[in-house]
């Protein structure tokens, strides 16, 4: 009987070579993440994130970047949100089995996987130049409308799972006594829904932050030494973000703008951990109440 | 029938109450148009600048001319060298993340305890969240210079270790994707074929994988369409000189990588040079929209299988 | 089961007047899911604060018929129906649905509280009918008259959840009496409880029943019996047998219907 050692062989094989190949990507993120820390690490300090750009590496820092990229964010969440779950009970809760749902569930589906470059022309056209008198052309407005539409199917996703995940003898329930569709979304479906909507919105945003090709297409900028002022007008004035500025001195020759790309990239890497940990941390609390 | 005093208040309250529930669902309603609205913006001023394009330059010389010049005095319209350009990128990033996905997938629904899968698959997924321009610095300052030592021809921008990193980047899609398509196969199946006495790799490579396989493929085409949209990779490790050559050592372009080049610079809006991005943009839309088309009805062919 | 198996033929069903007033009549009600019919030609006359019981095997329609008394139904898409149903005289299908559920109040299979307080479960239904006054007075006639208000008087905020299963039931009935409804539906409601429990719902129902008209559907035919004032015995999505409980276990007038109370299917 050769045949059953030969098939231990190869059984024991095929589960060693797969554990590799799942270890084989942590690998490549550790030394990602060691290579980037070895090289940036030195360079954190309270100077490089209050400073402006500048030629000098060594005074360059990512103030209006980091700024920049805060502003992006909450405009994003705040065009994206509303959005993104009006969309979803629309979808879940109002348009049933229709076709025109079906054509909308298949266009976010499809919008999901488009390249995000795509909506950087998207906005270019729409935002920058069609819409100029509203948005000033390539504003931090514009940016946040592209980032908008960038997110707005993977919250669309998470949130209707969400809101599908709610238990039907609720709705059932509610709509017993009497209910109308909108006060049994309002009053029970969205409360028990949201923790899930909140991580999925959460987890959206982590990666419109992160996003440099489309605000290159629209065409932020990145040497900005000022800040835009807290008002309506400073939605209108040109920004930078992280990601930018990042790509702006990896792009450069000097050894010591590298070195400032990966102190940048560490700050990125900082504000990514935080959101993620924020949503998991959501989710985690979510479950235990439900378990309860 | 009797009909009480309280009632009749309520009748006008119910009838101002269906008022405004109407206008909620049409504001709903309008939300989840956003969604085709964005479908079909992008699909007009694709087509649009597109169309304005080929006004100038004809559909033949896109698709056949050798060279991409369009920044250039001597200007050549050539598409061939951006794509294969995406065709070298994405062709080095699949035989990575191919192999390398798929057999992490087997090992997570197949081979590997359950808690450990809990904590492997989230770390897994790490590698998706990771922002591109981090993976673009890795590229070209730790990966090329590593390449070197092995390669010593090889330049310093160059579609290798775009490719590779690039591969490493896509190996959750496929490998979390094509787990769950695992995963979901019948139980009932696998012990079928243990009942006739195979062994663990001969139920998952004769039985799971190919009763998985509309998910996998799902997933693998997937992974296709962000190999080829994706962007800071290849802008920051591969180059920027478009130049139709498989070979994987010299700087090359993509079409994504020049949609970025023209980006920075400052081209007018509406010339020629502009357009051109719109025109490479179109064709990059639908590249990325076979695959996820294919990949949709896969995995719809998928859960409705096992449902 | 299969008609053809029971050697029965499908006659004219056996449909009595009741002698009391009439809440609800239903006429030539037929239902379809899709292209499955769920209901054919059902017409009878369900009497006013009277207990009526719907039996019958399970798949025969119980469900499907009492889920058209308070337009639950329009919520799944591939519902469709015709014939008429008229509450007080009043077509339903022709008032506005909300209306009718809170006129003809349900209480479900399995205990469904809202995950909330037990006082928001009762609050709630108040509040969406206009009526925020004297909240707390009303939860606590709703929660009296579902014969709860001792248990529960010291844990008004707790969660409902926290609640056995029988209590739970009774909370449930107990929200929708806030409502004041005429008609009160209950779908199995005790088929999840132990007998104990069962027993103070059956309690429970017998006593509200000067106050509402009750239809409950069931599949304990000994349930039936015990509380019921009426009976309607559905078979394959029709009604086989309208008449008093009475009369109905002691001289059911279809073979069929004394298959199924004897007990030889279902």
């Amino acid at each position: 009987m050769r045949r059953p050692k030969r098939e231990r062989f190869l059984d024991g094989m095929l589960h060693w070579v797969g554990l590799g190949a799942t270890l084989f990507g942590l690998l490549v993120l550790t030394v990602l993440l060691v290579d980037v820390s070895l090289d940036g690490l030195p360079r954190l300090s309270w100077d490089f994130l209050t400073s402006y750009p500048s030629r000098r590496p060594e005074q360059a820092g990512i103030l209006s970047a980091l700024v920049g990229s805060l502003w992006l964010l909450s405009l994003t969440a705040l065009i994206a949100f509303p959005l993104g779950v009006g969309a979803a009970i629309y979808l879940e809760e109002y348009a049933g089995r229709t076709k025109w749902s079906r054509w909308v569930e298949i266009n976010v589906a499809n919008l999901a996987a488009v390249p995000s470059i795509i909506y950087g022309l998207l906005g270019l056209e729409i935002f920058v130049r069609a819409l100029f008198a509203v948005t000033n052309g390539r504003s931090v407005l514009s940016g946040a409308l592209t980032m908008s539409l960038l997110v707005l199917p993977v919250i669309v996703l998470a949130s209707r799972e969400a809101i599908h995940s709610v238990p039907n003898s609720v709705r059932e329930a509610a709509y017993a006594l009497g209910g109308t569709r909108w006060q049994v979304v309002r009053d029970h479906v969205l409360p028990l829904a949201f923790p899930g909507i909140l991580t999925g919105t959460i987890l959206a945003l982590s990666r419109a932050i992160g996003e440099t090709a489309p605000l290159i297409t629209i065409g932020a900028l990145t040497y900005i030494a000022f800040l835009p002022p807290l008002s309506l007008e400073g939605l209108r004035t040109p920004f930078t973000v992280l990601p930018i500025q990042i790509f702006n001195w990896i792009s450069r020759p000097q050894k010591g703008f590298h070195v400032n790309a990966a102190a940048g990239i560490l700050v990125l890497l900082a504000v990514l951990f935080l959101m993620n940990a924020t949503a998991i941390y959501l989710r985690y609390r979510s479950q235990r109440r439900l378990e309860l | 029938m009797h009909v009480r005093v309280e009632d009749v208040p309520r009748r006008v309250a119910v009838r101002r109450r269906r008022w405004g529930e109407k206008l909620l669902e049409g504001c709903l309603a309008v939300c989840a148009s956003v969604a085709v609205l964005t479908t079909a913006g992008i699909v007009a001023v694709l087509i649009f600048e597109t169309a304005a394009f080929f006004r100038v330059v004809s559909i033949w010389e896109f698709l056949t001319d050798t060279q991409w010049t369009p920044l250039f005095v001597e200007k050549h319209f050539g598409i061939l060298p951006l794509a294969t350009g995406t065709l070298l990128t994405t062709g080095i990033a699949l035989s990575v993340a191919l192999p390398v996905g798929i057999l992490a997938a087997i090992y997570l629904s197949e081979y590997c305890p359950e808690g450990l899968r809990r904590a492997l698959k989230p770390a897994l997924e790490v590698l998706a969240g990771i922002p591109t321009v981090v993976y673009g610095y890795f590229a070209l300052l730790f990966v090329t210079p590593l390449l070197r030592q092995f390669i010593p021809s090889i330049a310093g921008l160059n579609a290798l270790s775009a490719g590779l990193v690039m591969g490493v980047m896509i190996i959750p899609t496929i490998a979390s994707l094509s787990d769950d398509a695992l995963y979901v196969v019948p139980r009932s199946l696998r012990e079928a074929a243990y009942a006739l006495g195979a062994s663990r790799r001969q139920v998952v490579l004769g039985v799971v994988v190919p009763a998985a396989r509309s998910g996998i493929l799902s997933a693998l085409l997937l992974g296709i369409s962000r190999a080829i949209g994706e962007t800071m990779i290849v802008a920051i490790a591969a180059g920027m000189n478009p130049r139709l050559t498989l070979n994987p050592l010299v700087p090359i372009e993509t079409m994504t990588a020049y949609i970025v080049q023209v980006s920075l610079g400052d081209t007018p809006t509406g010339s020629i040079e502009f357009r051109t991005i719109f025109a490479v943009g179109f064709a990059l839309f639908l590249a990325t929209l076979v695959f996820n088309v294919f990949s949709y009805a896969y995995a719809r062919r998928f859960r409705e299988t096992y449902r | 089961m299969n008609l053809a198996t029971q050697g029965t033929p499908v006659g004219e069903p056996y449909v009595v007047e009741p002698s009391e007033p009439v809440a609800v009549e239903v006429q030539a009600l037929s239902v379809w899911y899709r292209s499955f019919q769920a209901l054919a030609d059902v017409s009878f006359s369900i009497p006013r604060h009277r207990i009526t019981a719907v039996i019958g095997p399970s798949g025969c329609g119980k469900s499907t018929f009492i889920r058209c008394l308070n337009r639950m139904n329009d919520l799944i898409p591939e519902f469709r129906m015709t014939g008429d149903i008229r509450l007080e005289g009043a077509r339903i299908y022709e008032m506005d649905p909300t209306e009718v559920r809170r006129r003809v109040g349900m209480v479900f299979q399995k205990p469904n509280p809202f995950p909330k307080s037990i006082w928001e479960n009762i609050a709630w239904g108040l509040r969406i009918n206009g009526r925020r006054h004297d909240l707390a007075e009303s939860v606590e006639r709703a929660l009296r008259r579902a014969a709860l208000w001792d248990e529960v008087k010291d844990k008004l905020h707790m969660p409902a959840t926290s609640l056995s299963g029988g209590q739970q039931q009774r909370l449930c009935i107990a929200r929708v009496l806030a409502v004041e409804p005429e008609v009160l539906l209950l779908d199995e409601p005790t088929s999840s409880l132990d007998p104990i429990a069962t027993a103070r719902i059956e309690d429970l129902l017998i006593e509200l029943k000067d106050r509402y008209t009750i239809v409950i559907v069931t599949h304990n035919i000994q349930q039936a019996a015990r509380i019921s004032d009426y009976a309607a015995f559905f078979y394959l999505g029709r009604l086989i047998e309208f008449q008093k409980t009475e009369d109905l276990f002691t001289r059911p007038r279809c073979s069929m219907t004394e298959a199924y109370i004897t007990g030889r299917f279902g």
